[in-house]
């Protein structure tokens, strides 16, 4: 009965996504519904392929299949976000690499497509790939909700292309981190409210008397990311049949929503979220205990409740009014110390065990990412100061803040998990070559250090030509003087840009080569049996 | 990272006795600074709250025992500027143009205001130093090739009212004609006349057609440029017989100008900048090397 449901109504997406095509407005909508045409009618095929099919879910082994397909997804979706990031930086460098291809590969539209990328392809990848193994190993128990793992995993691809699709062909909304279209953004808020109730599921199901303090930080990314997707993106479409669409709020109330929401994608994705996979994978890794549990809570709380708050500090000296900047701000840093609870549990964790950092180049790669996350986590309350804001708002200072946290904290961590699991999933012995981590390591780390000291030069540099008057208070300096000014650092940020690519292509050739050629492990069950409480 | 000797946790602190997929955790206590740190923040951040606009309430927010401040900085510099500067712009809109480049004091003034006004509204065409851009209409400021007059008084009206506008009623207008779009010369003639302007400005041409060009450039084109192209700044006619090209002088070049005529705008500048800032650009420009 479920099968004919499922078969009649992937049918009826597919034809009505080509009755959709058909009138569309715009090129970019008339592209996704070919896209979705094309995906309900391979899952179509699939569906009836496997007709009849009983589906087995041993409930005395883990759900890694999703897991593997999330290792393999996070991989791909990085190295394409890094290599979209190398060319648009290039593109600032050099302008002429700028080609005129229907305005396809104009740095307007790959900058999205990069910023996306990274985020939302490898970054969401993987964090629902670390969420689903995480919440299984620690709950003891199989991932809840049969297949709906699966279509939180296809989903999310499916998200990422018509995301891309439209980004170069100009559908957007014009608001930062958010530009996917609308019809784009009510599938995102259907698949993540899926991923919501496969974890709350999961965690409800759970073999394990408390919730371990990964999950903590991964539950509520996932709420709060929910919550703040869904009302940044309140909009009314012009026509169901067009990309185009008109926000709920307007003015200075949209600009603060938007920042609302892109500072707390930040907060909730990118820190929250990967703290969930710093608390599991380093203990695993580094083999020690998490160092303080009184921490986690404190932090934990206080994490969430300050970060929330904070957004205002990305309008300073705007229409925004003077006392929701000022509110930003305070709260910008009184984060500070929560924000560093994590990187000191993370650290301390490490304590009696830093001789590993000798050996274990993933050990090394896990407290490099730690050791970024600190950096960026003081240095983002110290931007969020007004006078500070002031000289570094609007400059290659906040792209390098962002990308020493992104490559540094988010790219490192996500790294050494890809590391950890691509053995334990595939059931090999160990990494096919300890050597490349150790290359790729160095690699990323010079390239992550060429970008954020090349954008604190340009940064600080821009921000005082901007502000730079003579004796009888007239501006000295043209705006293109800043640009030209700026250009050698833009190769160095372009080069930079490149060995972190090239660590990466390293990455994926020792994955492989780890898949392909490494030795099975002796015991075979070992890895898939849940562990006995 | 290693350098500093991290302690070890005490053998007498206890796991809180759970595990998860191996995973314990030890029940250490809060590191000491990091809470008096979180607190510091804290009394801080309140601190900073009851001196500066912060708490929102039904109608309107706390004001905080200082108030708004940042609007009143920016209005207080500006004041400080205009007010230092007030005597000496008074001054520079009440002289005679004319008189202006050889006022020391004037003059000194206007370049620097100048430069800040030529950066920020002018620089988009004519390139930060004023070289304009070669061969794409946007002429070079730095040199003493004028198309409208390189005196302070021309200058002057050319900032204010713009060129071929249709905002400012006294902007400076001519218009060439399109004489192969139109059919006014046949391609056989515009060559010819190309032919005659190469020879012109002294460049490699068919001395044939340089002969028979002359004849249809004094009947078509020497009522603007001249006899003899040396051009006519009353109607923005350039000087053909020199090196310098607005668009290029090249071959091609010059037989789509011929053909499609050019129509170079400027915006007035007078509905956006005061008195002061355009006499300020004009002296600014008018000092770069060319000025008359």
């Amino acid at each position: 009965m479920w099968d004919y449901v499922k078969l009649v109504a992937l049918g009826a997406i597919a034809v009505l996504a080509a009755i959709a095509a058909n009138y569309a407005h715009d090129l970019p909508y008339m592209v996704n519904a070919i896209v979705v045409m094309l995906a309900a009618a391979i899952t179509f095929v699939w569906a009836l392929r496997s007709h009849g099919t009983v589906w087995v879910h041993p409930a005395n082994e883990y759900m890694d299949g999703v897991v593997r397909a999330g290792v393999i997804a996070t991989t791909l979706w990085g190295v394409v976000g890094f290599l979209v990031g190398v060319i648009i930086a290039f593109q600032l460098a050099f302008p002429s690499l700028n080609f005129e291809m229907m305005g396809i590969l104009n740095f307007g539209r790959l900058r999205p497509l990069h910023t996306s990328a990274v985020i939302f392809a490898f970054g969401g990848n993987a964090l629902i790939m670390s969420a689903f193994y995480i919440v299984q190993r620690t709950c003891g128990t199989r991932l809840f909700g049969g297949n709906l793992g699966w279509f939180v995993f296809w989903g999310w691809q499916l998200m990422i292309v018509m995301a891309a699709t439209s980004y170069v062909l100009g559908g957007t909304q014009g608001k930062e981190y958010a530009e996917t279209v609308w019809y784009i953004d009510v599938w995102i808020a259907v698949v993540w409210v899926a991923f919501l109730l496969v974890f709350m599921g999961t965690l409800w199901q759970r073999k394990e008397p408390h919730i371990y303090v990964a999950n903590w930080f991964l539950l509520s990314m996932i709420i709060t990311v929910a919550m703040l997707h869904i009302v940044n993106n309140l909009a009314i479409p012009v026509s169901v049949f067009s990309s185009q669409s008109v926000p709920l709020f307007s003015g200075v109330q949209d600009a603060m929503t938007q920042w609302w929401y892109g500072h707390n994608a930040v907060g909730f994705f990118l820190t929250a979220g990967f703290l969930g996979m710093m608390y599991y994978f380093v203990p695993k890794q580094a083999e020690k205990p998490v160092y303080s549990y009184k921490l986690s809570i404190i932090h934990f709380w206080a994490l969430i409740f300050l970060y929330i708050w904070a957004g205002p500090h990305h309008l300073h000296y705007t229409a925004l009014p003077e006392w929701a900047s000022t509110l930003g701000m305070v709260f910008s840093i009184i984060l500070w110390m929560p924000s560093w609870g994590g990187m000191i549990n993370g650290l301390m964790t490490l304590s009696g065990a830093w001789d590993k950092l000798r050996t274990d180049p993933i050990i090394r790669m896990m407290v490099v990412s730690i050791g970024f996350y600190g950096m960026s986590t003081f240095e983002g309350p110290m931007m969020s100061i007004k006078a500070v804001n002031s000289l570094s708002h609007y400059t290659d200072w906040t792209i390098g803040h962002v990308h020493s946290g992104a490559l540094g904290w988010n790219g490192m961590i996500t790294f050494g998990a890809l590391y950890f699991l691509t053995p334990k999933l595939w059931n090999r012995s160990g990494l096919y070559s300890l050597k490349l981590v150790s290359w790729h390591f160095w690699l990323a780390t010079i390239g992550i250090v060429l970008y954020a000291s090349s954008m604190w030069v340009t940064g600080i540099m821009e921000g005082l030509m901007w502000r730079e008057v003579d004796a009888n208070g007239f501006l000295v300096n043209a705006f293109a003087d800043t640009v030209a000014a700026k250009y050698p650092m833009y190769v160095v940020r372009g080069l930079g840009g490149t060995l972190f690519l090239t660590g990466a292509l390293i990455m994926v050739y020792n994955l492989w080569m780890t898949v392909r050629a490494q030795p099975a492990k002796a015991s075979v069950n070992a890895n898939n049996a849940v562990p006995a409480e | 990272m290693c350098a500093k000797q991290v302690t070890k946790a005490p053998k007498e602190v206890q796991t809180t006795g759970h595990s998860w997929d191996g995973i314990e955790e030890y029940n250490n206590p809060l590191p000491r600074w990091w809470v008096w740190v979180l607190y510091l923040t804290i009394v801080w951040g309140i601190g900073y709250t009851i001196f500066y606009p912060a708490w929102p309430m039904l109608t309107s927010a706390t004001q905080g025992i200082y108030g708004p401040q940042e609007r009143a900085a920016v209005v207080a510099e500006i004041k400080r500027f205009d007010d230092a500067n007030g005597p000496i712009k008074a001054k520079l809109v009440a002289a005679d143009l004319a008189a202006i480049p050889a006022d020391d004091e004037l003059k000194t003034f206007a370049v620097s205001a100048g430069a800040s006004v030529f950066k920020n509204n002018c620089a988009q065409c004519h390139g930060s130093g004023a070289a304009g851009v070669q061969g794409k209409g946007y002429p070079n400021l730095l040199d003493n090739d004028w198309l409208w007059g390189g005196d302070m008084e021309s200058i002057h009206a050319t900032v204010a009212h713009g060129i071929r506008n249709t905002t400012d009623g006294d902007a400076r207008y001519s218009e060439m004609p399109k004489f192969g779009t139109d059919g006014l010369l046949d391609d056989a003639q515009i060559g010819q006349v190309v032919e005659y302007v190469l020879q012109l400005s002294g460049q490699e041409h068919d001395a044939a057609g340089a002969t028979a060009g002359a004849t249809i450039f004094a009947d078509n084109c020497a009522a603007c440029h001249a006899e003899g192209g040396t051009g006519d700044r009353v109607q923005g006619a350039p000087n053909l017989t020199d090196a310098i090209w607005l668009y290029g002088g090249d071959k091609a070049t010059l037989t789509e100008s011929v053909s499609k005529a050019r129509f170079g705008v400027m915006p007035a500048w007078a509905p956006k900048l005061s008195e002061d800032e355009i006499r300020a650009v004009a002296v600014y420009v008018h000092s770069l090397g060319g000025g008359e």
